[in-house]
């Protein structure tokens, strides 16, 4: 039962990262109806942008706070330049746009930051969680941050002008633009919301993987799979799935004979797969009915 | 009277496919005003570019105010509200995110509340079914609650693109009787775009007909109802 309970911790620890970036997946997705294959990019890039402010010398708080701040004006130009111009263009020329955004912002990192890997320090100490031996203070930290984002994009949606106005941009421009909704700004908002949440992602994951371009390589996959298996349209969903798959994968390869390392990741896909089979709107996301 | 809308000239295409050629036509104040005319006539063309939804050229005035160059958002703000074809229902919201939405270009919160109300006044329906996601509402339910979001904009001007469309003869007749209503109370003035002539010159007091992109005829809504060689040539009814 312990040796259980441990796996679940840990599953849990490293299901901390795979939320956090699911949700970000999920805040743009919600602002503009496409999964951002550069969203683990962009969150990268932020890493970066605080790694190199902490180096010139600003208190840690000070470089996260001012590179969310970057990163979301970031997003909102990256919109405004790049895929405006693109808005009524079929999905396909967006699909493109993002897998050169990825490559733009990989390959650019690693020219001004180089592919060597570098420390990231946690704001949270690099203890252990109440002297717990699997769950060390960052993970701990990165859980409670978790929760904290999702809360406060729960009320953002749920319960502000801006919040819904954005809710109506998706749901039917061409309405949301009749009730005096500015759609196109409601779009750059998405992008520059997600690409504040997708720093602080960044940011707690760093400390956990080390710094470099690629780190964010495997995490977007399971990222998206944390975000679909949640449930796209569901922001809670989205962190439940991620902790979900951290949880699956690791009761995975303890429990299940001969699955090891290697299997552990291919067995949990597999039964997400089998889940969304029977429920493809993902967990807790609503399935929308439409009477014409 | 005065008129609250003048338009000049009106000409509109989509892509190298004009629909509108030089459409002149005024909407008093208060006053019901009905578009008609046959399928592809122009009539949601004319609609649109009133709110800037479609390239066009030609002088629109609103209440002393010219819209030439308005953004759609802007020319809302001025008190123009579009209840567009099809209902425009944002489906994955509830009955009540709807309505919040109709208002969105608003400040003040009290009088958003009293106004919500009022509207649940007019169709209790849509009362009854608030927290319920509007894509599952009834054809009919949808329409009203279309109606009910351009009035939550307290608008001067409504627009109303085929509010008949796909809706059964008696619910139909509910919701027009609703809409005089409303034009009365709410003092909204309303321009109301139908192929269902009999019953958009129920609720008018003038009408224009509408013959691909153009205005053939004019007159008082009264007139062109009892003149049966105006409906038989042009309103095939």
């Amino acid at each position: 039962m312990e040796l259980f309970s441990n796996q679940v911790l840990a599953g849990l620890a490293t299901g901390a990262i795979y939320a956090c970036m699911s949700l970000s997946i999920v805040m743009i997705y919600q602002a503009i109806d496409h999964l951002n294959f550069a969203q683990g990019e962009m969150a990268m890039a932020s890493a970066f942008i605080a790694w190199q402010l902490i180096q010139w010398g600003l208190p840690y708080w000070v470089a996260f706070g001012l590179t969310i701040g970057l990163s979301f004006g970031a997003g909102f130009a990256i919109e405004r330049s790049l895929f405006r111009p693109l808005a009524d263009a079929p999905v396909l020329t967006h699909v493109a746009g993002f897998i050169a955004l990825f490559a733009i912002v990989n390959s650019g990192a690693g020219m001004i930051w180089g592919f060597t890997i570098k420390e990231f320090p946690s704001p949270f100490g690099n203890g252990q969680f109440l002297g717990s031996e699997l769950l060390s203070a960052h993970q701990a930290g990165m859980i409670g941050a978790t929760a904290l984002l999702l809360l406060s994009l729960y009320v953002f949606f749920e319960f502000t002008r801006v919040g819904l106005a954005m809710r109506a941009a998706v749901s039917n421009p061409e309405s949301a633009r009749l009730v005096g909704v500015n759609v196109s700004w409601m779009i750059g908002l998405g992008w520059a919301l997600a690409a504040g949440i997708g720093a602080v992602a960044g940011m707690f994951i760093a400390p956990l993987v080390f710094l470099e371009p690629n780190m964010m390589g495997g995490i977007l996959v399971y990222g998206f799979a944390g975000a679909v298996l949640g449930g796209l349209s569901s922001p809670l969903g989205a962190v439940l799935g991620g902790f979900m798959i951290g949880v699956f994968e690791n009761l995975i390869g303890t429990y299940v004979p001969g699955a090891g390392n290697q299997l552990k990741l291919p067995i949990a896909l597999f039964l997400i797969i089998a889940i969304l089979r029977l429920r493809p709107q993902g967990l807790l996301g609503r399935a929308f009915v439409e009477r014409v | 009277m005065t008129a609250l809308l003048e338009v000049n000239d009106l000409r509109a295409q989509y892509g190298a496919v004009r629909v509108l050629h030089g459409m002149s036509f005024a909407l008093n104040e208060g006053d019901v005003t009905a578009l008609l005319g046959s399928n592809g006539a122009g009539k949601t063309t004319t609609l649109r570019a009133i709110c800037n939804s479609v390239s066009h050229t030609g002088d629109m005035v609103f209440d002393g105010i010219a819209l030439r160059g308005k953004s759609t958002e802007a020319i809302v703000k001025l008190g123009i509200a579009h209840v567009p074809q099809g209902r425009g229902t944002f489906t994955k919201l509830t009955v009540e995110e709807n309505l919040q939405l109709g208002a969105m270009v608003r400040r003040n919160r009290p009088d958003i509340v009293s106004d919500m109300d009022r509207m649940y006044g007019y169709f209790p329906k849509l009362k009854e079914r608030r927290t319920q996601q509007a894509g599952t509402l009834s054809g009919g339910e949808q329409q009203m609650l279309a109606v009910a979001r351009a009035l939550m904009l307290r608008p001067r001007l409504m627009l109303l693109d085929e509010p008949s469309f796909g809706l059964a003869p008696l619910i139909v007749q509910s919701l027009f009787d609703i809409l005089r209503k409303i034009n009365v109370e709410e003092r909204v003035t309303v321009l109301v775009v139908e192929q269902n002539a009999n019953l958009a010159l129920q609720i008018s007091s003038r009408a224009y007909v509408v013959e691909t992109g153009c205005i053939v005829l004019s007159g008082n809504a009264s007139e062109i109802a009892s003149n049966e060689a105006i409906r038989k040539s042009y309103l095939g009814c």
